[in-house]
């Protein structure tokens, strides 16, 4: 399964792009998930089955808390339950998350998504 | 980890991605790039275009037909589409009197392969838990009007199977090519929410 994607990468690629006149992601950090979520099945981390019973349940807890008015993100259901699979797995822990986010927050405003660790501070200096 | 069950900031989730993806890249689990392929793959490659093409040999050639309704995954590999989603594909044939529609009412489940990423009402809470209780009323509300005699099934994604729906080829398309069929077959066709009309115009 490594290289499912590549593999019917080939047989779609004459295919023009179909979406139905409907956005597949409603902003980038969920089409970011997504795409982190697929490359760490690819490489094997993980069965999907493992993922889907995370998102099954996320969804379950969601739905039974929630008010009715309450937003529904599909996306968001999904990035907690890709952090509770990192997690089982031991690939990431929460504190280092928080790290991570305190850091990329505290970047000058402007700064550009590709820096993410200083290589640029490094590069302009 | 599940503290945080609500978002209340959109920035807080792009931020928390971010991190996550800068995380994962710095750990050596993945690569950016690889992250932008798989992206620009599900955005432009893979789509309903996939389940037409197989929609449009089933309807055009009878013992591929067999083959698609005997092992689904199989028969959608011939034509080389398989993948994520696409592992156990089981194919549900619409008839004059039997209607099918697909559902997964825990998530999200759907067969990427042949129909690419789901549309947001897939998902909603809504279509997952209307669609079982009042299937007639909501394919109404989506415009899919069936016959009383008609039998309408709802088939509810399990952990493996992914099920994907043949739809009637329409009356008066006999003399189309596969090619002409394909531009005929609707996403919603192949969810089981919309039917193929003989007249319906070119999505090209």
């Amino acid at each position: 399964m490594a290289n499912a994607t590549a593999a019917f990468a080939l047989a779609g690629s004459a295919a023009p792009p179909r979406r139905n006149g409907e956005l597949l992601f409603e902003a980038p950090w969920e089409s970011r998930l997504f795409g982190l979520t697929l490359a760490l099945y690819e490489a094997g981390f993980f069965e999907w089955e493992e993922f889907r019973k995370l998102l099954c349940e996320e969804i379950s807890a969601w739905e039974a808390q929630s008010a009715p008015q309450e937003s529904w993100s599909y996306y968001a259901r999904w990035r907690v339950a890709f952090e509770r699979l990192l997690a089982q797995k031991g690939l990431l822990t929460e504190p280092e998350l928080e790290a991570c986010m305190k850091s990329l927050a505290a970047r000058p405003s402007g700064h550009d998504h590709a820096s993410l660790h200083g290589d640029e501070e490094e590069r302009t200096r | 980890m599940s503290g945080d069950q609500r978002e209340s900031d959109p920035r807080d989730l792009a931020l928390r991605v971010e991190a996550l993806e800068a995380l994962l890249q710095e750990k050596g689990f993945l690569d950016s790039t690889q992250v932008d392929a798989i992206v620009r793959h599900y955005e432009e490659d893979v789509g309903p275009l996939n389940g037409a093409k197989v929609v449009a040999r089933a309807w055009t050639d009878p013992a591929y037909k067999t083959r698609l309704l005997a092992d689904g995954t199989a028969a959608i590999a011939e034509l080389g589409f398989g993948g994520p989603q696409g592992e156990y594909m089981v194919v549900l044939e619409n008839t004059p009197t039997v209607h099918n529609v697909i559902v997964c009412t825990l998530c999200s489940c759907y067969p990427w392969p042949v129909l690419g990423l789901p549309p947001t009402w897939y998902k909603s809470p809504a279509y997952r838990s209307r669609i079982v209780r009042e299937p007639r009323t909501v394919l109404r509300e989506m415009g899919l009007e069936l016959r009383p005699e008609v039998e309408v099934r709802v088939w509810d994604s399990s952990s493996e199977v992914r099920y994907f729906v043949l739809p009637e080829r329409p009356a008066g398309t006999e003399r189309l090519s596969e090619e002409e069929l394909r531009q005929l077959v609707t996403r919603d066709a192949m969810i089981g929410v919309g039917a193929v009309r003989a007249g319906e115009a070119s999505r090209g």
